[in-house]
């Protein structure tokens, strides 16, 4: 008898499609929160494979700062118009035009910690009642307490402190009326299985993750773009440098790596190599020891 | 390419009670064997820092929530990875305290491996018994009792061997097979990944050693075949118009193209005709795959049912002998009806008969004055409102497992495993 042995890239993605296939049957109006990120592509690609030969049956939703790197709207409408699904946009600079949002002040000023009232309203103007994310444990501390299926209460909150117990691979989504689900299909991916997963899979990513030229300051320990979005003082000087981004966020918040890796593989060797988290040139996660549980109680990704 | 993909994968959980170092041991791991980014590292000096510690407190790289740090408890599981160059691990670190029992059993769930821990000063604790029988109940193959704190007691074999035997003769009434026991240090990390030069009477092999060399069956049943259904792909577009395939994921045996099947409960029968993936049509598939399955027959199938081979069937059965974990503080209530969720099906349970009551200190079974609340352990009857395709938890995980849910706080209640 053959030996019946799956490798383990292999035994995640059959997890993955089984959650985004549960998904699917448990909720009536899902979506997938989509940011261009490598993450987000692999859940959209996973979706793919868990409904070929239908189409991905849920719609693409972009919380859309306005602060993008053109690169990832390229790319956005590019996945898009080549899956035929639909795309929701929230635009964060609608919610600071009603009121219902402020623009952040002074030099590190970013509109990520906004980002959580559009994403609520925009679950609440379509009512989703579940939301498929990217995000995975080995990211950050306090994802590292997420279940599969986490329930969020009708104000869109998170309560790490009271989750509800997630036996085997059985998921209760139940929920009343006005509360939804995060659902996070690559919660046992680790950075290294996501970068593999892209390499074996050929999977299209914006050209940000590669190395390439870009005009930069060095600001909070790391490689800054300059763009329309930040404001320089009278220090900080622009200049060329060859990097390429390990996460993908607003423009005004992530910061690029020194490297020569132009490929997946070079990439894969260096993140084999790396000794910082890649969340590390996230200015987000270092405001606080706890900004993302912070961020992720109030509603945040 | 390339050897990560070819590594194996273990899974295991920490267990044991409150404060006996599962989370200061995770962290030792994870830093003698280099698998800590050094902004992670930065940030737990930080913190450490901040209350006052001289060293860096190592639990704090897995208890990562406000609440935990500030108690200095873990409250819910923590999810860590970390590879060497032999196999891939994910460790579920999960609570002591008697309050979020039910968080230790969810990271217990999927573990193959479970290491135990016992503070050298205290001894086997009430903790340790209930947590050493639900990795039993679970059946988690191996067990790795780590004896912990030998720095306090002076690296003295006696109270290791005191506890090793006291262990012992709880865990001979458990059904568990594969015991081992090690003396370590997780605040010195004696013995975790380095060998300990305070303990030279110990002959064992070091944690990471035994961790890195169990010997991992496979999780899976590739036997009786089992597909439970769920849901249907009908693409209804060119070129697919015609096309019905039955999603879901193997949950025992393999399926092949041509292979006989019934599909349960209609008892329906036909013949697969194609299984199908993004990546193209396959030959076999087994335990546990994805896979959309094409039938050549228009029979009616869907959600929550399941296809079999004909000539191996899992019982059919309403009324449904488990042991059961509970896990709400709202007691159950012997009228209530629960949601019970069985593979992708669905149906409604009330528990007609509570056989007994697990002593967790003594395995002894209570049958009178039952009185079930949070974080107890007892073998009930269910009837449920239509049949389940159930199989014995011991032959199959996944259509051998349950849940319960409260029908109005939506609640996760109970956890079982059917006998
Ligand atoms: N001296 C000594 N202290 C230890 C050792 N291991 C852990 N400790 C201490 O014991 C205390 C509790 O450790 P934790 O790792 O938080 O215990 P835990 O088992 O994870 O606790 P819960 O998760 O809340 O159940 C901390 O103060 C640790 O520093 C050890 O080997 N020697
Ligand atoms: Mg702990």
């Amino acid at each position: 008898m053959s030996n019946y042995n799956l490798t383990h890239l292999d035994e995640l993605e059959s997890e993955s499609i089984f959650i985004l296939r549960e998904v699917f049957a448990q909720f009536e109006n899902p979506c997938i929160l989509f940011s261009g990120g490598k993450d987000s592509i692999v859940v959209t690609h996973l979706t793919k494979k868990a409904f070929y030969p239908a189409k991905i049956p849920f719609p693409l939703v972009h919380i859309d700062t306005g602060h993008n790197f053109p690169e990832t709207m390229i790319f956005r409408d590019q996945i898009v118009a080549d899956l035929d699904v639909r795309l929701i946009v929230g635009l964060v600079q609608d919610s600071i035009h009603s009121g219902r949002s402020t623009e952040e002040r002074g030099k590190n000023a970013s509109r990520n910690v906004l980002q959580t009232n559009t994403l609520l309203d925009t679950i609440d103007l379509h009512q989703f009642d579940a939301c498929v994310g990217g995000a995975r444990r080995d990211e950050e501390k306090a994802r590292a307490k997420e279940r599969f299926f986490s329930h969020r209460d009708e104000f869109g909150q998170w309560d790490p402190k009271n989750q509800r117990p997630e036996l085997w691979n059985m998921f209760n989504g139940k929920h009343d009326h006005g509360e939804h689900f995060r659902v996070f299909p690559l919660s046992n991916w680790t950075e290294m299985d996501v970068w593999q997963y892209i390499l074996a899979e050929n999977i299209q990513i914006p050209s940000l993750y590669f190395a390439h030229q870009r005009e930069v300051i060095r600001r909070n320990d790391t490689w800054l773009p300059v763009s329309e979005h930040i404001h320089l003082n009278e220090t900080e000087t622009p200049i060329h440098k060859k990097i390429r981004f390990r996460t993908l966020g607003d423009i005004t918040i992530t910061g690029g790596d020194e490297s020569d890796a132009d490929t997946l593989e070079k990439i894969v060797d260096e993140v084999a190599a790396a000794r910082q988290t890649e969340r590390g040139n996230r200015a987000d996660d270092k405001r606080s020891e706890t900004s993302m549980e912070d961020r992720k109680k109030q509603g945040y990704f | 390419m390339n050897a990560y993909l070819d590594m194996e994968l273990l899974r295991f959980t920490t267990a044991g009670s409150v404060d006996d170092g599962k989370s200061t041991l995770i962290g030792r791991l994870l830093f003698d064997t280099k698998s800590i980014f050094e902004d992670q590292l930065d940030q737990v000096k930080r913190s450490s820092n901040r209350q006052g510690l001289a060293q860096a407190d190592l639990s704090l790289l897995t208890d990562g929530l406000k609440a935990e740090r500030e108690q200095g408890i873990t409250i819910d599981v923590a999810y860590r990875y970390f590879a060497t160059p032999k196999r891939k691990f994910i460790i579920a670190d999960t609570p002591g305290h008697i309050q979020y029992t039910r968080n230790m059993i969810t990271g217990a769930s999927t573990a193959n491996c479970a290491l135990v821990l016992i503070d050298a000063r205290h001894g086997v604790a009430e903790q340790t018994c209930r947590h050493a029988i639900i990795a039993s109940l679970l059946q988690i193959p191996h067990l790795i009792v780590c004896i912990n704190k030998m720095d306090l007691i002076d690296y003295q074999e006696p109270v290791f061997q005191k506890i090793k035997k006291d262990f012992e003769s709880f865990s001979s009434k458990l059904d568990i097979t594969d015991i081992r026991f090690i003396p370590i240090s997780a605040l010195n990390g004696d013995n975790v990944v380095n060998r300990s030069e305070k303990m030279s009477w110990y002959e064992g092999s070091t944690l990471l050693y035994t961790l890195e060399n169990l010997h991992i069956g496979s999780d899976y049943n590739h036997i009786d075949c089992r597909f439970p259904v769920q849901t249907v792909i009908r693409p209804k577009m060119a070129p697919y118009h015609d096309f019905r395939g039955y999603a879901g994921r193997i949950a025992g045996g393999v399926f092949k193209p041509g292979d006989e099947i019934t599909v349960l409960p209609s008892g329906f029968t036909s013949t697969i005709k194609s299984i199908e993936t993004f990546n193209g049509p396959l030959s076999e598939a087994f335990a546990p795959m994805s896979v959309v399955i094409q039938l050549t027959d228009d029979v009616d199938v869907s959600r929550g049912d399941m296809l079999v081979r004909s000539n191996n069937q899992p019982d059919l059965n309403q009324d449904i002998e488990i042991m059961m974990c509970w896990l709400d503080t709202k007691a159950p209530h012997p009228k209530s009806k629960y949601i019970i969720k069985h593979t992708t099906s669905e149906a409604k349970a009330i528990i007609k008969n509570i056989r007994y009551e697990l002593d967790v200190n003594t395995l002894h079974r209570n049958v009178e004055n039952l009185n079930i609340g949070m974080n107890d352990v007892a073998r009930v009857q269910l009837r449920t409102t239509k049949p389940l395709l159930t199989d014995a938890y011991r032959k199959n995980r996944t259509t051998g497992s349950i849940i319960l849910i409260d029908e109005s706080t939506h609640e996760t209640v109970a956890a079982g495993m059917i006998i």
